[in-house]
């Protein structure tokens, strides 16, 4: 019995041998006529709904326009094809972790694109810093980007703070407030997860900062699926603004129940999801009024030209909150690789002085972050506008209250 | 003479981040780290035969304890904090479930994960207030190998011994017959407790020792159910009763894993149950014990 389990043993380990130096396998010849970009994103697992709406589509179209007109331009006027390097991640850390080193020391690719979700950039972070990549972080709203800049000084972060985000909402109904549309309450649910609870915690200073009154704050857990309690205490607490700081689930489930049960505040905010091209299908073609996170200057024609391509080429119009920044990071990218190459100091260097002519305008970063962001829309007329900051050019007025479902 | 081949490998394994690039280390950290959590999960279910579902509720809170204490305490008092942890929780958990048998143990131990999870998060929204914490480490990742590394060795080297005394015969009665085993004096609480204690503590430390490479931790990212599943599927394929069963599970499927992402990244989901059926329906025992009868039933024809 110990004969034969040494045999199979040392068969075995000949066996995982081969096929670990099959995945070693080095990159298949550099060429000098291509550029290869890689990235690890989640095709399967909890993110891949997240990344096959923001972020994958973005990329592939990006590439496909690069292509087409020819390759990437570098600084001497050449131009080189792109050549993508595609990993999945599983949504697990430790997945992607692993594919991110097989990207850098493996494929050795020249650029590489982050993956979806703050978590994950997080976790890749140290290791684009550690290998010199760029890393043009879209997906990940965080407070402390301030600290991740000193931390990993490639590391750029687009995508602003839960506080940011609460911050805009509350000035939003503050104005109403002092119009007289509104009363001086406040009904709010949170998600229990790292951004539900960011969101909340930069709201309730500023609400209360405001003179609002939180007459409801709950939180649920994700995964939560019957928001019928949830919503009858906030119809029952006497505000007219209900806040949800939600992910897509959430989001759609409390616009299915508000609509079912009648409850018509005068302003219905969610978050995650709401800027979504599905959401008027969702809400049953009630949309209008309903406010969300994000937005997009829908008057802009870089804006409705990007949302056309997106529709034509990917096949469904882009979300009205991420989508656009995430394709505005590849131009960037683009940009800055025209004006110095792929030498990576150099790249993020240009990155982080230049400024660049994107879908969401002429674009140049702050600390290495940008800040110029849309903080509120709402759905006006069958687009998602944004409102809020009310002083940026392109930004609609909120219309409030909200028309009945 | 025995000893020879599995200290040799251990040195040739411990040189090889030496000779190896990034990933080549980032593979080597995943392959012993799934050893490590087969052996150990092995350890306990291999011989008594019950399917424990908690790996990851173990494992995260692992992950977890670093996350919290990584600033207050000094490292190896933080990797004994996570040991300590993780060694009452299954003490509490065991004492109160071990009399469960069969599909409940099954049940309960996959609700345990979802449990911790959900205790975790609402501790954290309630009382702290923040949700998502950060682990800034210097640990490389040469170090998190040779930390998996020692706790895989420990593993397979505690399982030996743990075959050869009265506590592995004790578990073997057990796995064999419930009845058989109180009838003859073992006493089955105590002997089960000790395996569940003994295999929780190491699986907690591999989350420990894991999870600097994750910088940002939050419930939803450490207890990831996937992490239990491919624990028992590679424990059982190599053979969970036998001492390299678990490795010999392990370290394939956790390459066949890597390289499907490469090749068929959208159809991952798909093999991995496919798989678990295919080991529940034709290898029970595992690769080992197959590939045995299989000779016994040559020999006996010819």
């Amino acid at each position: 019995m110990t004969d034969i389990s040494r045999r199979v043993t040392l068969r075995a380990i000949a066996i995982c041998s081969t096929a670990a130096a099959a995945l070693l396998a080095g990159p298949s010849g550099a060429q000098d006529d291509k550029v290869t970009i890689g990235y690890a994103v989640a095709r399967t697992g909890p993110n891949a709904t997240g990344a096959g709406i923001t972020t994958i589509p973005n990329y592939e179209l990006w590439v496909k326009t690069v292509n087409e007109a020819g390759g990437l331009a570098m600084p001497d006027g050449s131009r080189k094809m792109i050549e993508v390097v595609e990993y999945d991640n599983r949504s697990s850390n430790e997945d992607l972790v692993r594919a991110i080193e097989r990207l850098a020391s493996q494929d050795e690719v020249d650029l590489i694109l982050p993956p979806w979700g703050t978590g994950s950039n997080l976790a890749v972070a140290p290791l684009f810093a550690r290998f010199g990549y760029p890393q043009l972080a879209v997906t990940a709203v965080t407070d402390k980007a301030p600290e991740f800049v000193k931390r990993w000084d490639r590391s750029f972060w687009l995508l602003g703070g839960g506080h940011d985000y609460a911050k805009g909402l509350v000035d939003v109904l503050a104005a109403a407030r002092d119009a007289g549309t509104i009363n001086d309450k406040i009904a709010a649910v949170s998600v229990a997860d790292g951004f539900g609870i960011d969101l909340i915690n930069g709201a309730r200073p500023a609400f209360e900062e405001a003179g609002f009154e939180l007459v409801y704050d709950e939180s649920y857990p994700l995964g939560t699926s019957d928001f019928a309690a949830i919503l009858s205490e906030a119809q029952a607490s006497g505000a007219d603004s209900f806040v949800a700081f939600s992910y897509p689930p959430g989001s759609f489930g409390m616009t299915k129940t508000a609509q079912s049960m009648g409850y018509n505040p005068k302003v219905f905010y969610i978050s995650v999801g709401g800027a979504f091209p599905i959401y008027p299908g969702i809400a049953d073609g009630k949309a209008e009024g309903v406010m969300a996170i994000g937005g997009v200057d829908a008057d802009s024609l870089a804006v409705q030209d990007y949302f056309a391509r997106h529709t034509e080429i990917v096949g469904n119009p882009p979300d009205s909150w991420a989508s656009a920044i995430t394709y505005a990071s590849l131009q960037i990218l683009e940009q800055a690789v025209a004006r110095v190459g792929l030498d990576h100091e150099a790249l993020a260097a240009e990155i982080s002085t230049g400024s660049f002519d994107t879908v969401v305008g002429e674009v140049k970063l702050e600390d290495n972050q940008l800040r110029d962001l849309w903080w509120v829309g709402q759905w006006q007329g069958g687009s998602f506008r944004a409102i809020n900051p009310a002083d940026r050019a392109g930004a609609s007025e909120p219309m409030i209250p909200k028309p009945d479902w | 003479m025995k000893l020879i081949l599995p200290v040799l490998a251990l040195a040739l394994l411990a040189a090889a981040p030496f000779a190896l690039s990034d990933y080549g280390l980032g593979l080597l950290i995943g392959a012993v780290t799934y050893t490590t959590l087969a052996s150990s999960w092995a350890l306990f279910s291999g011989h008594t035969g019950y399917i424990s579902l908690a790996t990851v509720a173990f494992y995260g809170t692992g992950a977890y304890t670093v996350a919290v204490l990584n600033e207050a305490l000094p490292y190896p008092l933080v990797l004994l904090a996570a040991a300590l942890v993780g060694a009452t929780m299954a003490l509490v958990v065991g004492l109160s479930t071990l009399r469960l048998a069969g599909v409940y143990f099954v049940i309960f131990t996959f609700g345990l994960a979802e449990l911790v999870r959900q205790l975790i998060t609402w501790y954290e929204v309630n009382v702290t207030g923040t949700l998502g914490r950060y682990i800034f480490l210097d640990v490389t990742a040469r170090g998190i190998y040779w930390q998996m590394l020692a706790l895989g060795a420990v593993t397979i080297g505690l399982t030996a011994l743990i075959h050869r005394s009265r506590l592995g015969l004790a578990l073997r009665v057990i796995g064999d017959d419930e009845v058989v085993a109180a009838h003859s004096g073992i006493p089955l609480a105590r002997t089960k407790l000790v395996a569940f204690v003994l295999s929780a503590t190491i699986l907690t430390l591999a989350g420990a020792i894991a999870s600097p490479r994750w910088v940002y931790v939050e419930p939803a990212i450490v207890f990831n159910p996937t992490v239990s599943f491919l624990t028992v599927i590679m424990a059982l394929l190599g053979g969970a009763n036998r001492l390299w069963g678990p490795a010999l599970g392990a370290v394939p499927l956790f390459l066949a894993f890597e390289w499907l992402s490469v090749k068929l990244p959208d159809t991952y989901p798909i093999f991995l149950g496919f798989l678990f059926i295919g080991v529940v329906f034709a290898l029970p025992d595992g690769v080992l014990a197959g590939i045995e009868r299989l000779r016994q039933r040559r020999e006996g024809a010819g």
